[in-house]
């Protein structure tokens, strides 16, 4: 299967058995609606996102902040390989499925920014409607064009995004114990 | 090892659509709205059903406009049961992150280990003794059995079959005992490692499960019997909840709800993993897409899962004395006894204690067939002894968002039993 004529590609990837096919953000959706009519791929499997604050630092994992218990001091030993840096600080991917008799998966990515808002492909996949509100709910991702982007698994009045790698873990108060 | 002929691909859709167009609520796929014209007319009454109802399956709200008996509106609320499985895995190193998702799905739990194992050796390309590989399906397909057993019991209980409810339980025990005997405890075993399984397969494993084998499609007659042919258990299910493959599939749904609407589709038929094409085992699929074809296709499945088992059991036999992990030191914790010899093992020990094993650099998708559809696990390692990022796909979570579609125009008595014909599991769903 070509991807070479996938509307804002960036690259095309092969790893660990893989396909990863990276497109631009504002060509989101018309490389989608390629995918999806052109090339089969008529089933969302997911949809995640990352975070890559402090990636290639001494610890993977444990970021944390001044605000509430650092429950992972960072721990002393350091990668012996720093990882390749990543264009931005976020990205997101779209795992794709085509249903169909002779089954193929690939890998949709964009790479984002802190507040950029990306384009909802609900409209593509109705399937992308949670997973979508979870990114907004734990990641803090914007989409534009969701019709209904609220918090999902966090009640709708908690502060700040708890995947994102500046969020502290340990960082809610527990209620009853001495300190709060 | 007898091969056998590998038959040509049956093709995924079986029957002509049950529906024309789609039947997803618009704009809000996940969110079935009343007309501000209708709330106005009607006697529109909303209900909260749940987060404490027993019939939600773990801690859903389900918000529900009624206009008499009648569904009018509809969404789903959840998230009551968020524990941040995926915060914290990111800060566990990696084999210790694997006691995590066996705790999301609490009814088949190794299925969840595996998926996430599967990944990290996906990354690691390590290569694991097929011992391993066959006590994993063998695991794999029991956990499908529990899953599947204590669905039906509580589905019959939701209809007001209560009797189904203690047949399941007493064939769940069992089950129950054998993750007991081979893992050391009875839901959480974590028992699937990097590199293979954690322990030797116990001895007796191998009688009691043979047992189990002979004895389950024999319980799963009794099941069919106790129902098939009930009026009442017909009227509910049948032609309720009715779902076309094409809404399935642009709603993400998979697993038993997919092939209930007449699609061939099961991972481990058309993306085998471990060893699944090894195993003669077939793909129930019925076409009606309703409650009853739901719950056909899982008691049929039960019967399939209950064949691999025994196939698994035949392989395991033959291997008594083989290695059930990987030797790789540098993953693998060396044997117990090395220890007290070799200065090389303790090193490997005090350093796969105190760090963990490192991952290679990368990013991984891997998924399987788990009793409830395509489970996925989506991890990024920069290459330490934690990983950056897991995020897990659950069945659920997308046949959650699925409900209000199927109950649209329905009576409020249908919705109990296509939210639990979706089987969907709250603890997976909210992670």
């Amino acid at each position: 299967m070509s991807f070479d004529r996938v509307p804002g590609l960036i690259e095309t990837r092969e790893g660990f058995g893989e396909t990863t096919v990276v497109v631009s953000s504002g060509e989101l959706l018309a490389a989608a609606l390629y995918l999806r009519d052109e090339l089969g791929f008529n089933f969302l499997s997911d949809i995640a996102a990352a975070d890559y604050l402090g990636w290639g630092g001494d610890v993977a994992g444990a970021w944390g902040s001044a605000t509430g218990r650092d429950l992972n001091a960072p721990s002393s030993w350091g990668s012996s390989r720093l990882p390749a840096p990543k264009p931005t600080r976020f990205s997101l991917s779209y795992h794709l499925l085509a249903l169909r008799d002779d089954p193929a998966r690939l890998r949709l990515q964009i790479w984002i920014s802190d507040g950029d808002p990306v384009p909802s492909v609900i409209e593509i996949w109705p399937a992308a409607d949670w997973f979508e509100r979870e990114a907004f709910d734990l990641m803090g991702i914007s989409f534009d064009g969701h019709p209904n982007l609220v918090r999902i698994l966090l009640p709708d009045d908690w502060e700040g995004h708890p995947l994102r790698k500046d969020y502290p873990l340990g960082g809610e108060p527990v209620r009853f114990s001495e300190e709060s | 090892m007898a091969t056998k002929a590998k038959r040509p691909p049956e093709p995924v859709a079986v029957a002509p659509p049950l529906y024309e167009g789609t039947r997803i609520p618009a704009p809000i796929p996940s969110y079935l709205q009343v007309s501000p014209k209708r709330r106005e007319e009607a006697n529109i009454l909303e209900v909260n059903f749940g987060p404490n109802h027993p019939s939600t399956h773990g801690v859903l709200r389900l918000v529900v406009d009624l206009e008499g008996e009648e569904i009018a509106g509809m969404r789903a609320v959840v998230g009551y049961l968020h524990t941040g499985f995926e915060k914290n895995m990111e800060h566990k190193s990696w084999w210790k992150a694997i006691t995590y998702p066996g705790r999301m799905d609490y009814l088949s739990t190794q299925q969840n280990e595996l998926a996430f194992v599967l990944a990290i050796e996906k990354l690691l390309g390590i290569e694991i003794p097929p011992k391993a590989t066959w006590m994993r399906m063998a695991l794999s397909e029991l956990n499908r059995l529990h899953s599947h057993l204590v669905w039906l019991a509580t589905f019959g209980l939701e209809l007001g079959v209560m009797s189904m409810y203690f047949y399941c339980f007493r064939e769940r025990e069992t089950l129950l005992d054998l993750f007991e005997m081979v893992t050391g405890a009875r839901v959480h075993g974590r028992y699937f490692q990097a590199g293979g399984l954690a322990e030797d397969i116990p001895p007796g494993f191998f009688i009691d499960a043979r047992k189990f084998c002979e004895w389950m499609p024999k319980a799963i007659d009794e099941y069919e019997h106790l129902v098939n042919g009930n009026k009442i258990w017909l009227k509910r299910t049948k032609g309720i909840g009715v779902l076309s493959a094409d809404d399935a599939i642009r709603l993400g749904l998979s697993g038993p709800v997919v092939r209930a609407s007449g699609l061939n589709w099961d991972l481990r038929k058309r993306q085998p993993y471990l060893a699944y094409d090894e195993v003669d085992f077939d793909v129930p699929v019925y076409t009606n897409g309703d409650v009853f074809d739901r719950y056909r296709v899982r008691l049929e499945e039960m019967r399939e899962a209950t064949r691999i088992v025994s196939q698994c059991l035949d392989r395991l036999e033959g291997m008594e004395g083989e290695p059930w992990t990987s030797d790789d030191r540098k993953v693998v914790l060396p044997p117990r006894e090395e220890l007290h010899t070799s200065m090389e093992s303790l090193i490997h020990h005090f350093k796969l204690v105190t760090e963990g094993y490192r991952v290679p650099e990368g990013e991984v998708y891997v998924t399987i067939e788990s009793p409830r559809g395509e489970f996925g696990c989506y991890l990024v390692s920069d290459g330490g002894a934690r990983p950056w990022r897991v995020k897990f796909r659950a069945p659920s979570f997308a046949a959650t968002a699925a409900a209000p579609t199927l109950c649209q125009g329905g009576l409020i008595a249908d919705l109990i039993a296509i939210a639990a014909s979706l089987d969907t599991l709250m603890g997976e769903v909210d992670r």
